[in-house]
């Protein structure tokens, strides 16, 4: 059985200086895979190279077995919030819509089939009343659950998320985990850069200890080890002990 | 009217929307300065072009001029890659160098021709007129008009076909990337509109002014709505307008067109800066300030809410003591009290003030929510 990302010796580097050292990772897919590390550790840089957002300096990436184009396998991505100008002069239903138009194609514009698809995306993550809402005027967590359904509309089998759980509400951190869970059900796969080393166990099946190269990577139960945290982190562990 | 005058407002007003339509995503993409790069590089192509056709209305002078003003797009974000410069100084090195062999190419080579310092800086929209399109013996009129509608109508079409895929870009370059719709493509089409624009607004209004046409309108539409198409019409018609009332306040002053239309903007956007319904300077400062009159009313009932009934209250729910403890000014004390009477929320006994049934409600959902 073929993985759902198959990452060979990814080397990411700025003036051959490496953010990312031969990266080798597979993720089996319908699992949830949390990707956690220090601030610059790269997970950020991962997304992006695996999404071919960034050309790395070596390696190959496999997403479904084959190497990613957007007609071989349907990807979703949701950046980090800051990624993007909230002051921007649209609304929540128009950002939702964005994550179709791949499928609506160039210079056609977005009908009614479409706006069906994102309200409905939008009730997915309890945001169909703001449809019309302004994006400026949104709370962190709502902005969050907006890019959400962005990328829920894609339908797609991969998903990647940069820190989706940064800075929002406990109701909104419940909803995005149901959320996460129920896409798991559905056999898709989603990857995760997460911060929060104590809900690693409790949220994902899997995770990836990166810290410029990959410290570890498995099933959550054996590769989330306090030895493996330290290496991740250096001494800064001590603080989450309860974890390991 | 004169047939001139007409012609030369609606050169003004098609130079003026011309400049809006690509300006809007200047401003969202947070590049309204380089409309100051791109406006002064294509001066060199444009003298190079002139010196191959010996035609001051050659079209291949708007293909030099938006090959220099895309050049500098390019120089800019090359040193800007380099990391050893900043996008800003960049901008600041690489279009005073180009400007600069434009203007001493012209001062070297066509000193006889109407192609002098002045004009490249300020323009002439009263000399529009006179430099005609006769075709076999009909006069079609004035050259400049057919230029700028030309490439003003390519721009609106552009914009128009791939409103969707600019937006994208302009929101979200990243997700654009990855649908396969090529924003760095989107890009450079785009600013090769606005080395386009900026050729043919320099004849009307100088390399300046095109600055003020491209990014005042949008940058008063912004604060005006929520919604990119709007944003689009809106500048396109504050910059209609400026255009019109522009030459009007130069034929009564007897000043240049040009920099009546920019001084208009300038007051346009003033006014919009000011006095926008929600974003304006005058509306967020009645807002706060509603704001914190409806939060004192909430202090207040809490406060009487709170000791009401009890043994401290003789002492807690006086006038005087919400100047001693809630340390609010006397006379903002006062004012309060009296605008909380006046909507039945409190009632007042001698020093001593009561909640009524209304004023306990509201302050029983204040501490609720």
């Amino acid at each position: 059985m073929g993985y759902a990302v198959e990452v060979r010796d990814l080397t990411v580097a700025y003036r051959q200086k490496p953010v990312l050292w031969d990266i080798d990772l597979k993720v089996p897919r319908g699992v949830l895979n949390a990707i956690v590390g220090p601030n610059g550790a790269g997970k950020t840089t991962l997304m992006k190279a695996i999404l071919g957002l960034i050309k790395p300096a070596a390696g190959q990436v496999l997403l479904n077995g084959a190497p990613y184009s957007r007609h071989s396998v349907r990807v979703g991505y949701v950046p980090q919030r800051g990624s993007v100008d909230w002051d921007f002069p649209t609304n929540v239903l128009d950002v939702t819509l964005m994550g179709l138009y791949g499928r609506i194609g160039w210079m056609r514009r977005v009908g009614r089939k479409e706006r069906k698809l994102a309200l409905q995306a939008l009730e997915q993550v309890g945001m169909q009343d703001y449809a019309q809402r302004q994006i400026s005027q949104l709370s962190g967590g709502q902005q969050q659950r907006v890019f959400l359904a962005r990328a829920l509309v894609q339908d797609a089998e991969i998903y990647f998320m940069d820190e989706p759980l940064q800075g929002v509400d406990a109701t909104t951190e419940r909803a995005i985990i149901t959320l996460l869970r129920q896409l798991r059900a559905q056999g898709k796969t989603v990857m995760v850069v997460h911060h929060d080393l104590q809900t690693v166990t409790s949220y994902f099946d899997n995770v990836l200890l990166l810290n410029v190269r990959r410290i570890a990577s498995g099933p959550v139960e054996e590769v989330f080890t306090e030895e493996n945290l330290r290496l991740t982190y250096g001494g800064r562990v001590a603080f989450v002990q309860a974890s390991g | 009217m004169t047939g001139f005058q007409l012609e030369i407002q609606l050169t003004a007003i098609i130079v003026a929307a011309a400049c809006a339509l690509p300006g809007t995503f200047l401003v969202l993409r947070r590049m309204a300065m380089m409309s100051d790069a791109i406006s002064h590089a294509v001066l060199p192509g444009i003298v190079v072009a002139f010196f191959l056709t010996g035609n001051l209305s050659s079209p291949l002078l708007i293909v030099g001029g938006t090959a220099t003003g895309l050049l500098t797009v390019v120089l800019v974000e090359a040193m800007r890659r380099t990391r050893l410069v900043r996008e800003d100084a960049a901008i600041g090195l690489v279009f005073p160098a180009l400007f600069s062999i434009g203007v001493i190419l012209i001062a070297r080579f066509a000193g006889d021709v109407h192609l002098d310092i002045d004009a490249v800086l300020l323009g002439e929209l009263a000399f529009v007129p006179f430099d005609r399109w006769v075709v076999a013996g009909v006069d079609l009129g004035p050259v400049g008009l057919y230029a700028t509608g030309v490439v003003g109508a390519i721009t609106g079409l552009f914009i128009a076909l791939f409103y969707k895929e600019l937006k994208l870009a302009t929101f979200d370059a990243a997700l654009c990337a990855m649908l396969g719709f090529m924003p760095t493509m989107l890009h450079y089409a785009l600013m090769g509109l606005v080395s386009a624009t900026a050729v043919v607004a320099f004849d009307a209004v100088g390399a300046i002014l095109v600055i003020a046409l491209m990014v005042g309108p949008p940058a008063a539409a912004y604060l005006l709505t929520d919604h990119l198409h709007r944003m689009i019409g809106l500048s396109i018609g504050l910059g209609a307008t400026a255009a019109v009332a522009g030459y009007w306040v130069a034929h009564v002053l007897d000043a240049s067109i040009a920099g009546s239309m920019a001084s208009i903007i300038g007051l346009e956007f003033a006014l919009v800066f000011a006095f926008a319904p929600h974003q304006g300077l005058f509306s967020s400062w009645h807002r706060r300030r509603l704001q914190r009159w409806e939060f004192a009313r909430k202090m207040l009932v809490i406060h009487l809410l709170q000791h009401e009934g009890r043994p401290e209250a003789v002492r807690e729910c006086r006038v005087d003591h919400l100047q001693d403890h809630l340390q609010w000014e006397r006379e903002f004390a006062g004012h309060l009290i009296r605008q909380s009477e006046l909507q039945g929320l409190i009632t007042r006994e001698g020093v001593y003030l009561h909640l009524t049934a209304k004023g306990r409600s509201i302050a029983q959902e204040a501490m609720v929510s």
